[in-house]
């Protein structure tokens, strides 16, 4: 057996890597940009449009900041206040968290399995719309004057409709439908890309660990998201057509909101922690030029957290009048996932300390991950005890703790994750030294903003007050923190001058210029249309550090027609060859239709009748197989 | 994993050239597991057993903090669910059929039996109209009115879209254009099936008799 270079790998011949580049392109022009399914093209837009509502979002939380800075401020009124700590937590949750986790792995997995496209590319793309279109009505909804002002979460009765009359709270709800809607079939794309199109030997056990947490990131969803849904569609009937679920005079149970809504909200909180984990690997490994440490480990890490994220709802219910002794289960439970947390970071650290480390701002941020999420961590330890919940439930101590796990858990690993593979989407590295600059003001800003609001919360301040009076003694801490996320903005300001500077004059990165191991770093950045003009045969776990033995690549496959490889799902022995869809329009357009609908049940309940024939017949086009495709395809056709 | 024994069988095996692994002798689709669809279809059955599971589970919690059950009064009237019961029992036989047919690569066994399950589909979505007649009660009247209502509008969703697939699928396999792929689409709309004939055995003992015990 002949043992060859891991970075040579065999070249497709010119001819056949041009017939590929056309095969698996969208179409050219305003039809082709609307008709567009390639998983980097969908994904990249994702991207963007999650960043978008990032900044929204952020420029919001501004705004809070400024109103919050000194007492009796008279900036923002009571009423748009509670506007825009709704718009921005529902923002920053729905419309920018889960879905960017989603987004940079609908360009990544199909790129570090070995895969030409991702398993369903018109279901990604209509997700991507609908996704899109969610958030664009919750917007306009808000820039009408009818944004949601009952807080992220919703709680009934305050949102049902005699205490919040007007369609906000039914614009909120919709989004929930459109977003989870979304989230639902990406991790149904995810899924079946994942066990299905992986490349000839990447078995599960030799996936990155990316993939590894995108799976079970993906199987979360598909148990969690439905609470939501199904949460916010007896919510927007109990508004519309006079259903009771969540009324007590008629049987209803305002509970039953808060079970459903945390029975979903618990997990999310994971469906936004566990891809950065994924991040993190990565940018562990490749900056420490070494495997990581304990990889059987890490993935049991990530299956346990799964599973006991979904026993911890009840700790947001500490305050309500459940049973003492369930409360107890759930305190258990919330102590005992710190385990699993703790054997990835110990993993993480072996890793490092054992490998050679070359300090990049990737690994800036991920290392910025490790302090701010044991910060994030250990209050979430004091959380879990009832007696001192009840004490500091509804202040500002919660929202310090939920910004130090969410912003250090995962927007963080996120920057990192952007610096470390934007050469890989653009071609080229952004800029070292305006990435520190934007770390550090980052890593300050974020600290300063967020510690004060522990002491202002054991100190008594509740959260979602528009003001407060100056005899408290909150206005110097207030102040810090406001300074405090004006540096945070500068930085993120910072991020975006460098995307724009290097997209423009960035250092061209190459195939690899990290010297990274996985098979995302073996084909061109950014990748040609069709990923791989070869497809691997897969031999290890960092197949770019590993000696290739023999077979080290595939053949047979078609270059005229988009063609994948379909694989076994635990040991990926190749099993047969499957025909993709061509692009269409047709995911767009029924993404209009479905838009249609679901803003026309806001209106009126007969929407869901008259709307659903467009939408029908949308995604019956959508389906309808092109004759001349199938004719051609049709004559190399070949039984199972 | 039994997709690559059934490859040798049929000596459509992957085949080791030099540094090269050829592929081209495969097969271009496959049934079950080893389709993507199967696992599509299965990630859409996890989504909707968990709304189904999740919406009975709020019947219970409703019920457990209401006096009496149905708030109401009057359960609903048990003829028209037993006799959708059965129908939809019932159309598990044409539909294992049509499943078998499709796996067989038979495309007059696929035309017929898929039409017989289109027949048997306007039936149960005519009785499911005259079920929600004898509910005895409206979703506006109580919680116990509009879980009951939730449980079964669920189910009828998915018994109208089921039915819109099917028929879309049963006028391509007549119409064409027609390729194998189409018969692993048939496989798993059958396997679809089963899920919104079995999943409305649980919603039927709620609906119906977690009303009269």
């Amino acid at each position: 057996m002949t043992v060859s270079d891991p970075r040579q790998v065999p070249l497709a011949d010119p001819a056949a890597a041009a017939a590929l580049e056309r095969t698996w392109s969208d179409p050219p022009g305003l039809y082709g940009w609307f008709a567009a399914i390639n998983h980097k093209t969908i994904s990249k837009r994702f991207m963007v449009t999650t960043m978008i509502f990032f900044l929204l979002g952020g420029v919001l939380a501004l705004l809070i900041r400024l109103q919050l800075a000194q007492p009796n401020a008279g900036i923002i009124g009571p009423k748009m206040y509670n506007q825009i700590f709704t718009m921005h937590g529902s923002t920053m949750m729905f419309l920018f968290a889960v879905p960017i986790m989603q987004a940079v792995a609908t360009y990544l997995l199909p790129l570090m399995i070995g895969a030409r496209s991702l398993a369903f590319p018109r279901l990604n793309a209509y997700a991507y719309w609908i996704f899109t279109m969610g958030g664009i009505m919750l917007y306009v909804a808000f820039f009408v004057g009818a944004g949601p002002d009952a807080g992220w979460f919703a709680y009934v009765p305050l949102s049902s409709l005699r205490y919040s009359p007007g369609k906000g709270v039914d614009f909120w709800a919709q989004m929930i439908t459109y977003t989870e809607l979304s989230g639902l079939m990406e991790a149904i794309v995810i899924i079946a890309t994942i066990l299905k199109l992986h490349a000839p030997g990447m078995s599960l056990n030799r996936m990155p660990l990316f993939v590894w947490a995108m799976l079970v990131t993906s199987f979360m969803v598909l148990f969690a998201m439905p609470a939501v849904m199904l949460a916010s569609t007896a919510l927007i009937t109990d508004r519309l057509v006079d259903t009771q679920f969540y009324n007590p005079d008629k049987g209803g149970d305002a509970l039953l909101w808060q079970h459903l809504f945390w029975f979903f909200g618990h997990p999310e909180v994971y469906l936004i922690f566990i891809p950065p984990l994924g991040f993190i690997s990565s940018i562990v490994a490749t900056f420490s030029r070494r495997p990581v440490v304990g990889y059987p480990a890490m993935i049991l890490a990530l299956v346990t957290t799964a599973f006991l994220a979904f026993g911890l709802w009840v700790h947001h219910m500490f305050a309500t009048n459940l049973p003492e002794l369930g409360k107890t289960f759930f305190t258990a439970a919330s102590l005992v996932i710190a385990v699993p947390t703790a054997v990835q970071i110990f993993c993480w650290i072996a890793t490092l300390g054992s490998g050679r480390i070359n300090v990049k701002t990737p690994l800036l941020f991920v290392l910025a991950f490790f302090f701010i999420l044991v910060m994030g961590g250990l209050t979430g330890l004091m959380l879990a005890s009832v007696s001192l919940d009840t004490q500091l439930h509804d202040s500002f101590f919660v929202v310090a703790h939920l910004h130090y796990v969410l912003m250090g858990g995962a927007v963080f690993p996120l920057f990192g994750a952007f610096y470390y593979w934007f050469p890989k989407f653009t071609g080229r590295l952004l800029g070292e030294r305006l990435g520190r600059w934007n770390f550090w003001l980052f890593f300050i800003g974020f600290n300063m903003t967020f510690f004060p609001l522990h002491l202002l919360g054991l100190w008594g301040m509740p959260r979602r007050v528009y003001t407060y009076p100056a005899e408290m003694g909150w206005g110097d801490m207030n102040l810090v923190s406001s300074v405090g996320a004006a540096i945070i903005g500068v930085s993120v300001l910072l991020f975006l001058v460098n995307v724009v500077r290097s997209l423009r004059t960035g250092a061209l990165a190459g195939p690899d210029p990290w010297g990274a191991g996985t098979l995302e770093w073996s084909v061109p950045s950014p990748p040609p249309m069709g990923n791989f003009d070869v497809i691997p045969v897969v031999h290890g776990r960092y197949p770019m550090w590993q000696p290739q033995p023999e077979p080290t690549h595939v053949v047979g496959m078609s270059n005229d027609w988009r063609e994948v490889l379909v694989t076994t799902v635990t040991d990926a022995e190749p099993d047969h060859r499957l025909w993709m869809p061509s692009s269409s329009i047709w995911p767009f357009l029924s993404a209009v239709a479905t838009t249609i609908l679901f803003i026309g049940s806001i209106f009126t309940p007969w929407a869901v009748v008259w709307a659903a024939a467009p939408v029908a017949i949308g995604a019956t086009l959508w389906f309808w197989p092109k004759r001349s495709v199938v004719e051609q395809r049709v004559q190399s056709e070949s039984k199972p | 994993m039994s997709a690559p024994g059934e490859n040798r069988k049929s000596g459509k095996e992957a085949v080791q050239r030099g540094a090269a692994l050829d592929v081209g002798g495969l097969p271009t689709f496959g049934f079950g597991m080893r389709s993507p669809m199967w696992w599509g279809t299965m990630g859409l059955v996890a989504v909707e057993s968990t709304v189904f599971a999740l919406t009975i589970m709020a019947y219970f919690y409703l019920r457990s903090h209401a006096s009496a059950w149905p708030i109401s009064g009057v359960p609903p009237d048990l003829l028209w669910g037993n006799v959708n019961t059965a129908i939809l029992l019932l159309s598990m036989w044409p539909n294992q059929k049509a499943k078998q047919a499709a796996e067989r690569l038979d495309i007059a066994g696929v035309r017929l039996w898929m039409s017989v399950c289109m027949v048997v589909s306007i039936a149960f979505l005519a009785v499911r109209v005259l079920e929600f007649g004898a509910l005895n009660t409206s979703w506006d009247t109580d919680a116990y009115g509009s879980v009951v209502w939730m449980l079964l509008g669920l189910h009828t969703t998915h018994l109208i879209t089921d039915a819109y697939d099917s028929g879309v699928l049963t006028v391509l396999m007549f119409t064409g254009p027609h390729e194998g792929k189409r018969f692993v689409d048939v496989s798993e709309n059958a396997g679809y099936w089963y899920f919104v004939v079995l999943s409305w055995l649980p919603i039927y003992a709620v609906i119906y008799w977690g009303a009269r015990f």
